[in-house]
């Protein structure tokens, strides 16, 4: 890398350079310069949903894809979720004022007599990275909690989270719960946690177990494509 | 600084440590989500059974209950305030049946993350961390631990500040961090790049190693890629009993006792000197692995074909010390302006 690179001029780009270049620093963790350079192609008249999809959302799929492959690790993907949510805080009114398409909706929560929230935390983070509102129940959370959210939120996905042996069973519990009130197929419910497994996530009947973040984020968007062509011929 | 541990290890060439903490307080009753710290105050004899079950099952080193003991952790049991005095209890109770024990056993003051990612990717400032592990170093200090003993690490910087803070408590240390994402640590540190990092901190461990993570057979290859790295440190390993399965709406660990009894011969060959189990490993697991510590020799260091035909398949092919091999982007990125 030499060092006249240091000094390019991100305005001085055409705007397929400039998407790459925006790849490269969410990559990176570059957020002054991913704020400055989603301004730069709202000046040039781009739209904002068009940005947060090329720019933005295909720049963290490659992030997530090298965490997915062991080459990124945590402390990188936050450093480009930060810069994204940045990009992401300049889109988000635009967007909303366009009535722009949301990627999806998540409410996520560790379950009750669960109090850890890292592994949740960089769901919320990777998810809101790839473009997802996210609205984050916290810890602890008993069944009520996410009856409660399912209903204020209308959410997409519903994510649960646990990383203790002992909290995992509770899972079980909410779906079983979802299942009696006859909403179950409403979600798409996925879990996480670290002494989770895909057998146990097919017993207790989620549609799927996401071993890390990055995952999480694939599945809930092929989830959702899934979602929308059953809509679609529905 | 009066060490115990380091005269314990001058006359000894491996020491059982421990189980679980977790597995064991919630078979006597603990509820999910219950800080099992509050424990120490509240259910004082429970916590006594604890240590006397590793100690009865021939542990030669155990674990105060006060892995969650910090201001940060027991916040979110609205207790922040009590870190010294639960630290202090937890070791208190320790002290008592170490001293009971009729032979030497150490009483290791447990110390865990704080939960909370460091400056400058989350918002725990390195001088707010120190200040956290000097106060439950302090309080397991003056309740009588004969070391203190970081655990279940991952972010190099978190094992800086405690190492700092033991520091200011004037203690001796352990530290072990948790391989466990495809051989690293959650933050992406390497077992080579843990025994440098034990090498470069002023106050170094007695001993370090590797807790948790994923299966017994993946704790095994850390400790082989440690011992390979080279270090004249005593290896701690303390693996899980194996993985959870989920069982007729139980969890289970499946790592038997004589599953954990092969780990533990297969852990000393590979170099460790403080083996115990972590999570789902208990007093029936640990006197397994006492008799066949005892009953065989340090053998040849065994090779990675033997850990997974001996105790079961790895989770990742790879130990987390190759270079990637996909390559990451070139392009043309630039460096982070200054």
């Amino acid at each position: 890398m030499s060092d006249d690179q240091d000094d390019l001029v991100l305005s001085e780009l055409e705007d397929d350079d400039l998407v790459q270049q925006m790849h490269d620093d969410l990559y990176d963790g570059l957020k002054e310069e991913i704020e400055e350079a989603v301004n730069i192609l709202l000046e040039r008249g781009w739209e904002p949903y068009r940005i947060l999809t090329e720019a933005l959302v295909a720049g963290m799929t490659i992030v997530g894809k090298d965490f997915r492959d062991g080459i990124l690790f945590v402390p990188e993907v936050l450093l480009a979720a930060n810069a994204m949510k940045a990009g992401m805080a300049i889109l988000k009114p635009l967007l909303a004022e366009t009535g722009a398409p949301t990627v999806g909706r998540m409410v996520i929560g560790t379950v009750k007599g669960d109090i850890h929230d890292i592994g949740k935390n960089l769901v919320s983070m990777m998810m809101e990275g790839a473009g997802f509102e996210v609205i984050d129940i916290g810890i602890n959370n008993p069944v009520e909690s996410y009856l409660e959210a399912l209903e204020t939120e209308k959410p997409d996905i519903l994510g649960m989270s646990a990383l203790l042996t002992t909290t995992m069973p509770y899972m079980k519990t909410v779906i079983d719960t979802l299942v009696q009130k006859g909403i179950r197929d409403d979600y798409v419910v996925l879990v996480g946690g670290a002494p989770l497994n895909e057998e146990f996530g097919k017993a207790i009947g989620a549609d799927a177990y996401c071993r890390d973040a990055a995952v999480a984020v694939e599945t809930a968007k092929a989830m959702m494509a899934r979602r929308h062509n059953r809509v679609a011929v529905g | 600084m009066n060490d115990p541990l380091t005269a314990l290890l001058s006359r000894r060439d491996w020491l059982l440590a421990d189980g679980a903490t977790g597995t064991n307080l919630f078979a006597m009753g603990l509820d999910a989500g219950e800080a099992p710290e509050l424990w120490n105050a509240d259910r004082p004899d429970a916590v006594r059974a604890l240590y006397r079950g590793a100690v009865e099952a021939g542990s030669d080193l155990f674990l105060t209950n006060s892995f969650g003991a910090n201001a940060s952790r027991l916040a979110l049991h609205a207790s922040a305030d009590r870190a010294f005095e639960l630290s202090r209890r937890s070791a208190e109770l320790g002290r008592e049946i170490a001293d009971a024990a009729g032979r030497e056993v150490i009483v290791a003051g447990s110390v865990g993350p704080t939960g909370e990612i460091m400056e400058p990717l989350g918002p725990l400032s390195h001088a707010r961390a120190v200040e956290m592990f000097h106060e439950t170093a302090e309080g397991l200090k003056e309740g009588g631990a004969d070391v203190l003993w970081l655990e279940t690490i991952s972010a190099p910087g978190e094992y800086r500040a405690a190492a700092e803070a033991f520091a200011l408590a004037d203690m001796p240390w352990c530290g072990t961090m948790s391989f466990d994402t495809a051989g690293r640590t959650m933050m992406g540190l390497t077992a080579p790049g843990l025994a440098d990092l034990v090498e470069d901190v002023p106050n170094s461990p007695v001993a370090f190693g590797a807790n948790c993570g994923v299966g017994a057979s993946d704790l095994l290859r850390t400790v082989l890629a440690l011992n390979e790295h080279g270090t004249a440190r005593p290896i701690i390993a303390k693996g899980n009993a194996g993985i959870p399965r989920f069982v007729e709406g139980h969890i289970h660990y499946d790592g038997t006792p004589d599953l954990m009894a092969a780990y533990a011969v297969l852990a000393r060959n590979a170099g460790a000197r403080i083996i115990g189990g972590c999570c789902g490993t208990t007093p029936e697991h640990l006197r397994k692995m006492r008799a066949a510590l005892e009953g065989t020799e340090r053998g040849e260091r065994p090779t990675l074909g033997e850990i997974a035909t001996t105790i079961g398949p790895f989770s990742s092919a790879e130990d987390g010390t190759a270079e990637p091999t996909a390559t990451p982007r070139a392009g043309n990125r630039r460096r982070r302006r200054g």
